[in-house]
């Protein structure tokens, strides 16, 4: 295919070589989604109850707060490139752009949120 | 190449074309479930997180949004309880069903057609499953 016409390349157009990429690692996720998935629902349906101590004791295992950090990098880099191709198929405009950094902006927040929360009950909750 | 210009020839059929089929609906339902996932899922997981890490105060405030002074769950919590946990087992179910087409497999006609109406009947059942279970302990 080359490289396109020259203007093209100046405006940017034409393929930026990223989407095998994307293509495997949202499968890649897929599969890691799958056993992470699973393994929060079967957990959650182990539990004696949902009360704060039930589950704050739970999350100070290693074994459940590693495997939920994990859940959290796998789904939330799925349903990141999941929702860019989504935007991508029906936002043509400039409004594309924005759109895809609210995007890495919500994620971004989201995971830090959410991981900040796991290492804090991991690390306290188990002391008390 | 030489009549571009006026073409006479048929246009490519969209949606307002096809007759609707099981494969459609499953294609499209994968997208609205990972949508709504990635969206209402996101902001209710990662809230339930933030709240039990603020201690047992902020964990009561975040259950007292889906539950009855009992106990027992609110008409918001049963929505978006069932709500979520089939687009969890629906988009699971339809991505899995993916991953074998994405290798090349499954475009017989007729398998198909089976395992698209296979993931609506086994997400349908895995959430009553679940919820079943789900219920039993609730309850105590
Ligand atoms: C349970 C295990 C999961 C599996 C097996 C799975 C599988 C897949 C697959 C194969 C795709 C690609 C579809 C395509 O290219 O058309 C996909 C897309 C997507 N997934 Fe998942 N997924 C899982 C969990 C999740 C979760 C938990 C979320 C959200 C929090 C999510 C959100 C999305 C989104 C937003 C898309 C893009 C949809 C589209 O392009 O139409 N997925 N998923």
């Amino acid at each position: 295919m080359g490289d396109g016409t020259s203007i093209g390349r100046v405006r940017g157009l034409g393929s930026a070589h990223e989407g095998a990429h994307h293509w495997w690692h949202q499968r890649l996720t897929a599969g890691s989604n799958l056993l992470l998935v699973l393994w929060l629902m079967v957990s959650l349906l182990l539990l004696p109850n949902y009360s704060y101590e039930t589950i704050a004791t739970w999350m100070a295992s290693p074994w459940v707060a590693v495997p939920l950090i994990l859940f959290v990098v796998s789904v939330f880099y799925h349903f990141r490139m999941g929702l860019q191709v989504v935007i991508e198929d029906y936002q043509h405009d400039e409004s594309r752009i924005v759109l895809i950094v609210l995007l890495n902006f919500f994620t971004i927040a989201a995971s830090a949120l959410a991981i900040f929360s796991i290492l804090k009950i991991a690390f306290t909750a188990g002391a008390a | 190449m030489a009549n571009v210009s006026k073409p006479a020839r048929p246009l490519s059929p969209h949606l307002s074309i096809w007759k609707w089929g099981p494969s459609m609906a499953v294609s499209i339902i994968h997208r609205a479930t990972g949508s709504g996932l990635a969206t209402v899922g996101t902001i209710l997981f990662v809230w339930w997180l933030v709240a039990a890490a603020g201690g047992p105060g902020t964990y009561a405030d975040f259950t007292g949004m889906f539950t009855l002074e009992s106990g027992a769950l609110n008409i918001v919590g049963w929505v978006l309880g069932i709500g979520l946990t089939f687009c969890v087992f629906q988009h699971m179910m339809s991505g899995l069903r993916h991953l074998f087409l994405d290798m090349g497999a499954n475009f017989e006609l007729k398998s198909n057609k089976t395992t698209a109406y296979l993931t609506f009947i086994l997400s349908v059942v895995l959430t009553l499953g679940f919820w079943l279970l789900m219920l039993e302990k609730w309850n105590g």
